[in-house]
């Protein structure tokens, strides 16, 4: 009885994520990763005060964000059909796809070791962020109206 | 039947006078000498300014070209368009592959007419129409630039267009139709200088418009629905509206636009993205008051809805 219990709760569990859109998963890491950048963009602007504390915590929000980036579970095949802006180049060339993701990380958890004292440390590092978003969404998305 | 004979004789000479004036019209014109008289000596660190602003690196650089290696302009990548796809060439300093030979008039001749120094039309996909709006002198500026750059040997591939496509002289024709040093959004006296100063970086080097205004039929903007946004010429997807009509840049204030330019960042904080990303790229070299003179030009112009059809949401 209590095996069975187990299994169906299991399954309960298992079923949404099993049937989960890809499309909106992605979407909404996206979305929370612009929030990150946007906070952070906000303090090189100026328009905040620099804490370090508070920017490390971003980071830190920003590493997590992007370590749960799955290309396997958020791409998979198929998933270019629908309301969708990711290019058909990711099913292409996942390998690639995938590298750029990584380079991404990896300058994320640069920033979080950098740990940035001021303004200008801070600036270097979403400087380089930035610059990996570029680079993934110049041959992987493709706009629509 | 003298009247058949009459009106063959008739069509034969009207054919024959279309084609000696095709002929004549379709030729490739150079620039007058007192244009010529205009360029000056030159200056490379002015002409730095000009690369970045006419974005020479992302057509010319080998594709998928990085920091220092994007000033290696070999030519090479391949576009794919409608008429065919173009290649753009080699404009490194080789002097037999690339431009390494060419005169400051040559250089004037091929951005200001489309016209290269053997005489022969360049395709518009380099957008001279676009060019033709820029200051002689900033032409010469660019020519000092490019003489600081390295030669790289190695000819691009060639062109491979369609039918008509491939006879270049119809493209004199096209220039009749679409080339003019005039600026397309007029401005009353007493305008803000930074506005002026981004109709002239927007509408001559930048040559923002050759991709975000929509075509005609025959491949030349729509003036009337200048940076309206447009299907990508190249590519797929959509290339935005960034005038302040529906669908375009109306929420987004001067400050956001210079700093999209800079840093690559929407206001929501998205990224640039597409072809884009190497223009934002360029843009993120010039000087502050540059984008901001960009920006204050993108806020000035008459507004249109958007220039392409609007996105089916459920069909892809």
């Amino acid at each position: 009885m209590r095996k069975l219990v187990i299994a169906i709760s299991m399954l309960a569990v298992a079923i949404p994520a099993a049937f989960a859109d890809p499309i909106l998963d992605r979407q909404a890491l996206m979305k929370e990763r612009g929030k990150i950048v946007g906070g952070l963009s906000r303090v090189v602007k100026g328009e905040e005060s620099f804490d370090a504390a508070a920017v490390l915590t971003q980071l830190h929000a920003l590493q997590a964000n992007a370590e749960k980036f799955d290309a396997d579970a958020l791409f998979p095949a198929g998933s270019d059909k629908g309301d969708t802006t990711a290019a058909p180049k990711i099913w292409e060339d996942m390998a690639g796809f995938k590298a750029a993701e990584d380079k991404y990380l990896a300058n994320v958890k640069a920033a979080v070791a950098a740990s940035p004292a001021d303004v200008d440390a801070l600036k270097t590092q979403v400087g380089a962020i930035g610059s990996d978003c570029g680079t993934c969404h110049q041959g992987y998305r493709i706009k629509k109206g | 039947m003298v009247w058949l004979k009459k009106l063959v004789g008739a069509v034969v000479i009207l054919g024959g006078v279309g084609a000696v004036a095709g002929w004549v019209l379709s030729a490739p014109a150079r620039l007058d000498s007192e244009t010529l008289a205009k360029l000056g000596p030159g200056d490379a660190a002015t002409g730095k300014r000009i690369f970045y602003a006419g974005g020479c690196t992302s057509c010319h650089a080998k594709p998928g070209s990085q920091g220092e290696a994007r000033l290696q302009l070999a030519g090479g990548l391949e576009l794919k368009t409608p008429f065919g796809t173009f290649v753009p060439p080699n404009i490194s300093q080789d002097p037999k592959d690339g431009i390494g030979a060419w005169s400051v008039e040559d250089l004037a001749n091929a951005m200001l007419k489309g016209v290269s120094p053997s005489g022969r039309h360049f395709y518009p996909a380099f957008p001279y129409a676009s060019y033709a709006r820029m200051n002689p002198a900033d032409i010469a500026n660019l020519y000092a630039f490019l003489k600081t750059l390295p030669a790289v040997a190695g000819k691009a591939p060639a062109n491979s267009l369609n039918f008509p496509f491939n006879i270049r002289r119809g493209i004199g024709l096209w220039k009749l139709l679409y080339l003019s040093d005039q600026p397309v959004v007029a401005f009353p006296e007493g305008t803000p200088d930074p506005v002026m100063a981004g109709r002239y970086l927007v509408e001559g080097p930048g040559h923002c418009g050759e991709c975000h205004t929509p075509r005609d039929f025959a491949g030349g903007a729509k003036k009337n629905d200048w940076l309206a946004g447009a299907v990508a010429a190249e590519g797929r997807g959509i290339v935005p509206n960034i005038t302040s009509g529906e669908g375009g840049l109306g929420d987004w204030s001067e400050d956001d636009i210079a700093n999209y330019l800079e840093t690559g960042f929407t206001p929501d904080f998205d990224s640039v993205g597409g072809a884009m990303v190497d223009v934002q790229r360029n843009m993120a070299e010039l000087a502050p008051e540059d984008r901001a003179a960009i920006a204050a030009y993108l806020k000035a112009i008459p507004p249109h809805p958007n220039g392409y059809p609007a996105r089916k949401k459920t069909a892809n």
